[in-house]
């Protein structure tokens, strides 16, 4: 009997336990998946969480009610991957032999790579979304926070979900705005880009959308401290924003397990084939998700396309054939942008987000990089999807895993 | 499109980055330096040596790689290029300006 190990039950990982325990010859191959967690948390839904829209029940449920009964779901920490002898070695002293083995552990933020991130404001009056105790203790600020200055901050790129911080700018907008206290806060958004996004047409899009939600924009700001007794901001190149409140984004890096183990980038991130999602180290290792380098979003509609490509090119592997299933980077994210609206993106390594319809050329009823009540509608309804669907590795009808360009304007 | 820098007919983008590093030569980067105010010390080119071989290896370069390169410090980095100092390194080195990011 031949082992599939996979590494991490999150979106990415229990994604491929889906389709794998029905694809692969179970006589043939037996599937683990192991993480140290119980809880599997919808982390769109941290975005929500702060302005009170969704409550904590709606963002978590048990991981072990998403992974099929013929996968051993293993509850334990991971010491280390010894790729050079294919095992895996669980905290304890048990280890784990694998034929194959997937890495799904996902990217999470690293507050201590920035001086004084997370020092004595840590929680008081500096907060990160990015975590379930960040979003739950900034909700609670939020709630009688009587205004001020509101930096809203990326610290590096990259980061999980990067449209996430410019939704929260939204997002906060039209909070104070309902709470009628618009007027006492000042909203700045930080970022080390040059602009508002990473491509250059929605970056225009959303950089009007800044201005017109009066927003102030400070750009190509590459942060060096937070200054917990000032309370500013210092970048590299010596400009300083005073916040009262300070919603950051901190480094993102992948599992420290991937330090331990010699498989990681300078950020912890596995080196991996953008097109065929093999490890570039070892042939038997795979990657998905966010715990790949490849240019990609680390975000789960990501992930969800390359679960399909990740799985034809597994059934290849296990017959000797060639990898043939190619990534071409596909991203597809709602961007909330308050008053119950949102945009649409879609995108791929290549092709740069653009105005078009969605999933339909011309008839939609999705408009692309435009704000509509229907793609808000499309987004609260994704979070449905997402634990009925979606995770199930149930494909989602109209969406290939590669990016059509059917019905885009890309003039 | 076609830009004369350092008496020599090169390709650029829309940013000014060169689009073909063969057309790279050291006065173009002293060039290229001063339109930005730099003038260039060994340090400088040891950076931009440094971000030429990470570009030939195709390695993503960000400001905390750099910081981590055992080149310069991020602190020593933005002295030495203190506006925009990535894509200033990148620029005055004839390569494409690192996307950074998604």
């Amino acid at each position: 009997m031949k082992r599939l190990v996979i590494l991490g039950a999150g979106t990415a990982g229990t994604m491929m336990a889906n389709h794998l325990h029905h694809k692969l010859n179970r006589k043939e191959w037996a599937i683990d998946i192991v993480d140290e967690r119980t809880e599997h948390h919808y982390q769109p839904g941290y975005l929500f969480l702060p302005f009170d829209i969704y409550k904590p029940e709606d963002i978590i449920k048990n991981i072990k009610d998403f992974i099929p009964s013929d996968v051993n779901l293993i509850t334990k920490q991971i010491d280390r991957i010894v790729a050079s002898d294919n095992y895996i070695q669980l905290a304890g002293g048990d280890q784990l032999h694998y034929d194959l083995l997937i890495i799904a552990t996902g990217a999470k933020i690293a507050p201590e790579e920035t001086e004084g991130m997370n020092g004595e404001q840590w929680y008081q009056s500096v907060f990160d979304f990015y975590t379930f105790d960040g979003a739950l203790a900034l909700r609670n600020k939020l709630r009688d926070w009587q205004g001020g200055n509101l930096v809203i901050h990326i610290t590096e790129m990259p980061i999980k979900c990067p449209v996430a911080p410019l939704e929260f700018a939204f997002l906060a907008d039209s909070y104070f705005q309902h709470k009628k206290m618009r007027d006492k806060v000042n909203i700045t958004y930080v970022t080390p880009l040059s602009g508002a996004f990473t491509k250059p047409k929605s970056t225009a899009a959303l950089e009007h959308l800044l201005q017109e939600k009066n927003i102030a924009i400070e750009s190509d700001f590459a942060i060096s401290e937070v200054d917990n007794e000032n309370k500013t901001i210092v970048d590299y190149g010596g400009k300083v924003v005073p916040f009262d409140l300070l919603v950051t984004v901190p480094t993102n890096k992948g599992d420290a397990l991937m330090e331990r183990s010699g498989l990681g980038d300078e950020l912890n991130y596995v080196p991996t084939n953008k097109e065929t999602l093999q490890s570039k180290a070892y042939a038997n290792i795979f990657v998905i998700g966010d715990a790949t380098n490849v240019p990609a979003s680390k975000a789960g509609s990501v992930a969800h396309f390359e679960a399909d490509i990740l799985t034809e090119n597994i059934l290849h592997f296990v017959k000797n054939e060639t990898l043939a299933a190619a990534f071409d980077g596909h991203a597809n994210c709602f961007i909330e942008t308050g008053d119950s609206k949102a945009l649409l993106i879609d995108f791929n390594y290549t092709h740069e987000p653009v105005e078009g319809k969605f999933p339909f050329a011309a008839i939609g009823p999705l408009q692309l990089l435009k704000e509509s009540r229907m793609n808000h509608w499309g987004k609260l309804a994704f979070r449905w999807i997402y634990w009925n669907v979606l995770l199930k590795g149930t494909p989602i009808p109209f969406v290939s895993a590669n990016m059509s360009t059917a019905g885009k304007n890309f003039n | 499109m076609e830009k004369t820098i350092a008496q020599k007919t090169v390709q650029v983008n829309e940013e000014g980055y060169l689009t073909n590093f063969a057309e790279w030569n050291k006065e173009i980067a002293e060039e290229i330096a001063a339109e930005n105010n730099i003038v260039l010390s060994p340090k400088h080119w040891e950076v931009i040596n440094y971000v030429q071989n990470e570009f030939k290896n195709e390695s993503p370069l960000t400001i905390r790689k750099i910081g981590k390169s055992g080149v310069v410090d991020i602190k020593e980095f933005y002295a030495l290029f203190p506006v925009g100092p990535l894509k200033t390194a990148t620029k005055i080195a004839g390569i494409p300006k690192p996307a950074g990011c998604i």
